[in-house]
């Protein structure tokens, strides 16, 4: 085991080194740098000025040397200034951090709260038709586009409230605050839903077909406790999974929902640090993206072995 | 392998069919929810292929008399801001949804199926390589690893398909990788090497086809995903410019203004985008069930 871990450690760290040098060298091959987008918009183009300002940005250094200014900047928290804003980055990125969690953290409650219920319930009643509306219902969730989703919620508020709920830094109670959050994160955590939902119906399914079930049922186990007892502890396994990569992936249905919502939280503004090619805001946000994704595999595995005893990694 | 006489399974089942058309009324009773989403897919591409033909106005003709006309008898789905017919728009928007859909699902298909067969073909410190790659590949969401491609590319048609493109791969590698595997310790693959085949005309001709089902699932899934990315990243101004009609890029132009004042603009293009990805989902499910029976619920 402990063998396993420090080679699934070593093998995470491999992981983010080689996405930071993608993402570094990715980001490079863009056509036209900031100092050239300062300068058009300016309308006439002084070279030497302009070169005065990419040797002050260290744009004029090779790439791998400002690859291992970036990094070791890393390295001791420092993760150098935004163009756009003249900041220091993290300065920039840190206060968006705790918006964006919670956002994504109750559309992950919502999702679990309505999925693993609901999967269950499809499951246990397979094909009959409160099956098929679930089935489509959770099928809608994974094609309904999720900026379409948030604009169409916005339009029921215009419709039933005459207005649109508009962000604020300071909700006065708990309640405002909430409420702020609540529909963006409906939003986001429709499509997490149907895809635990989908999972779980799947996983139960596949758990109720075996053995031991049939020995349960023999014995003359009640349905309700072969279902939710005997079936539903071993069905939740993979299902455990897809939350863990689902908790890091959310991240992808945040973008657009925050954009949607005007939510100044680090998924929009990793768009608005794009349009702007505002280089070191986007690298490493997107590097604390990695970061999250990766850790989160790592934790959603160790776990696996914690919840499932047959599951043992080879030393 | 054997070839599975499909005719004499299905009578054997008890479904007495004959022909084509036959076939098609059983798997669309058995599957009647893939049946729908086929009928959908067929529609969709319809519009792609005939848009010139269906579409009742220009969908680049500008007008300022029509602007932000509600829906009426001439336009059925209203006008936008610059007086352009919704209804056509959306028609030919089809044609870009789906070029970029199937496009990048191709591309991306392509690149993974080599990289895959190749990987559990030849192991060894190619496999150990490729592997550590799609690590990487796999650490970031689609939407991010597209968005961060798009930026780097700069925009067109070409560089969107790309973008999506590339975020698809490891999945499909992973894929055909695994199934490779097991494939080439089947004693149908040792026969092939027995009986004098090279190991590349092995691989093509008795590995890859027996993971053609895998993959057509995987594709239609992947299908649907690509047109919801390519909505989105023309969503957040990152997609396929203009003047090609993009669902996504039809809902962006300032939406949230629309919701009050010109909700037709944010209705249509929203409904043409789920009804597309609705339908590849549906015809995916019904797919899934066909062909890899492991997998049937």
């Amino acid at each position: 085991m402990s063998t396993y871990l420090i080679r699934r450690f070593l093998l995470m760290l491999l992981t983010l080194i080689g996405m930071s040098i993608v993402i570094f060298v990715l980001l490079r091959l863009v056509p036209g740098n900031i100092a050239d987008i300062m300068f058009d918009s300016a309308g006439f183009v002084d070279p030497e000025e302009k070169a005065l300002l990419e040797k002050e940005l260290g744009l004029d250094l090779p790439i791998p040397v400002q690859y291992w200014h970036w990094i070791k900047g890393l390295m001791v928290g420092d993760l150098g200034f935004s163009y756009v804003s003249e900041m220091p980055a993290i300065d920039e990125i840190a206060p968006r951090i705790p918006i964006t969690a919670k956002l994504a953290g109750l559309a992950l409650f919502f999702s679990i709260l309505f999925g693993l219920p609901l999967g269950v319930i499809s499951a246990v009643r397979q094909n009959t038709p409160l099956d098929y509306i679930l089935r489509v219902v959770s099928l809608s969730g994974l094609s309904l586009p999720s900026f379409w989703l948030a604009l169409l919620i916005l339009m029921a508020c215009v419709a039933y409230l005459g207005e649109i709920p508009i962000y604020t830094d300071t909700p006065e109670t708990l309640w405002d605050e909430l409420a702020l959050y609540l529909l963006p994160s409906a939003a986001v955590g429709f499509r997490a839903s149907a895809l635990i939902m989908r999972l779980t119906r799947s996983s139960m399914l596949e758990v109720l077909r075996q053995d031991y079930i049939r020995t349960a049922k023999a014995k003359g186990a009640s349905d309700n406790s072969i279902n939710y007892v005997h079936a539903l502890k071993n069905a939740v396994l993979p299902v455990t999974t897809i939350i863990g990569i689902e908790a890091a992936f959310l991240i992808g249905g945040l973008i657009i929902t925050e954009t949607v919502f005007n939510i100044p939280g680090v998924a929009h503004f990793l768009v608005e640090a794009i349009l702007m090619r505002d280089y070191p805001i986007v690298q490493n946000l997107v590097m604390f993206i990695a970061v999250i994704v990766v850790v989160i595999n790592f934790l959603t595995d160790l776990s696996y072995a914690v919840l499932d005893p047959r599951i043992k990694y080879a030393d | 392998m054997a070839a599975i006489d499909h005719q004499k399974e299905l009578n054997r089942a008890g479904a007495n069919v004959e022909g084509w058309w036959q076939h098609t009324v059983h798997l669309a009773r058995r599957y009647p929810l893939g049946a729908i989403g086929a009928v959908m897919v067929f529609i969709f591409v319809m519009a792609a292929i005939f848009a010139d033909v269906v579409a009742p106005h220009d969908p680049l003709q500008t007008s300022a008399a029509h602007s932000l006309n509600a829906p009426d008898g001439s336009m059925v789905f209203g006008a936008d801001m610059m007086g352009r017919d919704v209804l056509s728009r959306i028609i030919h928007g089809a044609r870009i949804s789906l070029a970029v859909g199937i496009g990048s699902m191709l591309l991306g298909g392509i690149i993974g199926v080599v990289i895959g067969l190749m990987s559990g073909y030849l192991l060894g410190w190619f496999d150990l390589i490729t592997q550590r790659i799609i690590d990487i590949m796999q650490a970031l969401p689609l939407l991010v690893m597209a968005l961060v491609m798009a930026a780097a590319l700069g925009p067109s048609l070409e560089n969107t398909i790309i973008a999506i493109s590339i975020p698809l791969v490891p999945q499909v590698a992973r894929v055909v990788r695994s199934s490779t595997l097991s494939l080439r310790e089947m004693p149908f693959v040792e026969a092939a090497r027995a009986g004098g085949m090279s190991e590349w005309r092995v691989a093509v001709r008795h590995v890859l086809p027996n993971t053609v089902a895998p993959l057509i699932v995987l594709g239609t899934a992947q299908l649907g995903s690509a047109i919801l990315t390519e909505a989105s990243l023309s969503f957040l101004g990152l997609g396929v410019p203009e003047p090609y009609p993009s669902w996504g890029r039809m809902l962006s132009e300032s939406a949230a203004e629309y919701v009050r004042t010109a909700p037709w603009l944010v209705i249509f293009p929203g409904v043409a985008i789920s009804a597309a990805v609705f339908g590849t989902n549906l015809m995916g499910d019904a797919l899934r069930d066909i062909l890899d029976p492991r997998e049937r619920s």
